[in-house]
């Protein structure tokens, strides 16, 4: 009860900046199309129409249409639903490993502390590039493979944050309280602790949505991510970038997109970042 | 005399880098009474009811919880251990856990403990009700209660679990003066009805004077002194527990006692000054202070002192 008013503080906290209601009403939009992407879209992303390719806008193509005479506008929105399943279960992933490694690093012996943030160090320093062509030329490129790659490339980020904030609480009164009420470390850790940390990584979730809808586009533009026909925007833009010299709509169109929403979760994050804590950010 | 609830024969706490936070420290806790522990702050009062409570390990000696080493009900009943001595620590509102109702909070003894909830609560709403709560406040949230309320509400999460032994730090700090009494008599009381044991820790010498049975006084990791309260107070045996006592402010005007103005602060606990701790600062100190260190010795009928020279400031503030 307590977690529901508090979030509904924050989003009205977050929203009271101009980039932060901008923020907000973008990711509305590609929420609301990613969700309802076959009620949201006018054709179906995927019906081929070669008489009219490289169309230009009109009221039946509101976008025109690429190289197959598919619907552009309807591409988009599919796309919007991949980009958005795409980075939320990366993230989930992220969240969850990183958030359980994080704690177990603040609460293990410094040893044991040591090993994990050299884990942490290692993923993050190796280039997520390099580590997607290693597991691509293992498994070939899929759209699973984007989000476990992502996922373990943020991980790291999560579980530095869930540490470093638990760390704030390891001598806090209250688990002491419950160390004296007999309470088992894992009482302790997810009962007491955990709420206490999440609004920080739930943050930095919201900020890290536009990275993986970047990372997911870059990867399924070089062809290591999510495979045509399935409708990702960086198939779209790799599609239309490839019949440049045709039309220059589907890239811009498609590019656009990205960067929109890109920019919309950016500065919505950014937004409740500093609705939540004005102290926590700006040195990421 | 019976075996006392719980006792500490010489234990010693070790704290990274060094530092003997306690020294051979021997202290019993007789069932049904109430300790009183005193001493400045960094002398070890807290970090004695840390390691009574098993929260810190000791390095030497034994604790003895109702006749049982602390190392085996660790081994054996961890939890049971809890049930049966609990702490009230200083900060009463920082000790109960943010994002939670209190009412979430009066649960958890009942859900660690698995004890059945529907008597439990039953339990919980007469404890509440003898300590003056209402019972809307389990709706709140630990910033919205007082002090004073945060403090009981604490006694009812401990008392919930009809514990043998409660330990409370401080419980008095930051409270005004008319909640302090009451606090108190309530104390009293639990005592009586409950046959409970205390330990109370409090840099308050008249609120231990009111309420306890024996007081033990603390000096850089050490007991110095432990004896009867009344005695005690009246007549201190051990030159540092004589110059808290003078330096306690009267309230009823009486005969004025003398200060004794001790010279110098306290020393590190990282190098203790040899022979005895106290030597540096002692106004009656002798050579033999700074040579041989003092052992905790009966040196009246119940009275404990670590002194080569005990009532040598006495008669002083006699």
């Amino acid at each position: 009860m307590k977690a529901l008013r508090d979030a509904a503080a924050v989003l009205r906290a977050a929203c009271r900046s101009f980039a932060g209601a901008l923020g907000a009403v973008i990711v509305l939009l590609v929420m609301v199309a990613a969700l309802f992407a076959p009620w949201v879209a006018t054709h179906d992303p995927d019906a081929l129409d070669i008489l009219n390719r490289f169309a230009g806008p009109s009221a039946a193509h509101w976008l025109g249409t690429d190289h197959l005479g598919r619907d552009l506008y309807s591409r988009l929105v599919h796309g919007a639903s991949v980009a958005m399943a795409v980075a939320l279960s990366a993230i989930a992933i992220a969240l969850v490993t990183g958030t359980t490694l994080g704690l177990l690093a603040a609460w293990l012996p410094p040893r044991g502390e040591a090993a994990v943030l050299i884990l942490f160090d290692i993923v993050a320093a190796f280039p997520s590039l390099v580590l997607a062509l290693a597991i691509v030329a293992v498994f070939g490129p899929s759209t699973l493979v984007v989000v476990v790659i992502v996922g373990l490339t943020l991980t790291p980020h999560f579980g530095r944050v869930a540490r470093a904030q638990a760390l704030a609480l390891r001598s806090a009164p209250f688990l002491e309280a419950e160390r004296i009420l007999g309470a088992s470390l894992g009482r302790i850790l997810l009962r007491h602790v955990l709420p206490n940390i999440l609004g920080p990584l739930i943050v930095l979730a919201s900020m890290d949505i536009p990275v993986v809808i970047a990372i997911e586009a870059g990867l399924s533009f070089l062809g290591l991510g999510v495979r045509p026909p399935l409708a990702s925007w960086g198939v779209l833009i790799q599609d239309g970038y490839q019949y440049l010299s045709d039309s220059w709509i589907p890239v811009l169109v498609s590019a656009g997109a990205l960067a929109v929403a890109t920019l919309g979760f950016t500065l919505f994050g950014e937004a409740l970042r500093d609705a939540v804590d004005p102290r926590l950010g700006r040195d990421r | 005399m019976t075996a006392p609830l719980a006792a500490l024969e010489g234990v010693s706490v070790d704290f990274a880098g060094g530092v003997r936070a306690l020294d051979d420290v021997t202290l019993a806790l007789p069932r049904g009474t109430i300790l009183g522990l005193v001493g400045e702050s960094g002398s070890g009062k807290t970090t004695l009811c840390r390691a009574l409570m098993g929260l810190v390990p000791h390095s030497a000696g034994r604790i003895l919880f109702d006749g049982e080493e602390q190392r085996t009900w660790q081994r054996r009943d961890p939890r049971g251990y809890h049930r049966r001595a609990q702490m009230l620590l200083q900060d009463a509102v920082a000790s109960l856990s943010p994002r939670m109702t209190i009412g979430a909070a009066l649960d958890e003894p009942l859900r660690i403990h698995r004890l059945p909830l529907a008597e439990g609560r039953a339990r919980l709403a007469g404890l509440l009700a003898r300590l003056g709560l209402p019972a809307q406040i389990a709706t709140r949230y630990p910033h919205q209660v007082s002090g004073g309320q945060a403090r009981r509400i604490g006694m009812a999460r401990a008392l919930v679990m009809q514990p043998d032994l409660v330990v409370a730090d401080e419980p008095t700090a930051g409270l005004d003066v008319s909640v302090q009494g009451e606090l108190l008599n309530l104390l009293l009381d639990l005592r009586a009805e409950l046959g409970l044991t205390w330990l109370v820790v409090s840099h308050n010498l008249n609120v231990v004077r009111r309420i306890t049975d024996r007081t033990a006084v603390m000096y850089l990791g050490q007991v110095v002194e432990e004896a009867p309260s009344r005695d005690l107070f009246a007549r201190p045996a051990h030159p540092y527990a004589a110059a808290l006592v003078a330096a306690n402010p009267a309230l009823h005007g009486g005969p004025r006692r003398p200060r004794i103005l001790l010279q110098g602060e306290i020393p590190s606990v990282l190098r203790p000054p040899p022979g005895c701790r106290f030597h540096t600062r002692c106004p009656v100190a002798q050579p033999r202070c700074a040579a041989e260190a003092p052992k905790l010795a009966e040196i009246a009928p119940g009275r404990l002192a670590r002194c080569h020279f005990p009532f040598a400031l006495a008669g002083a503030a006699a």
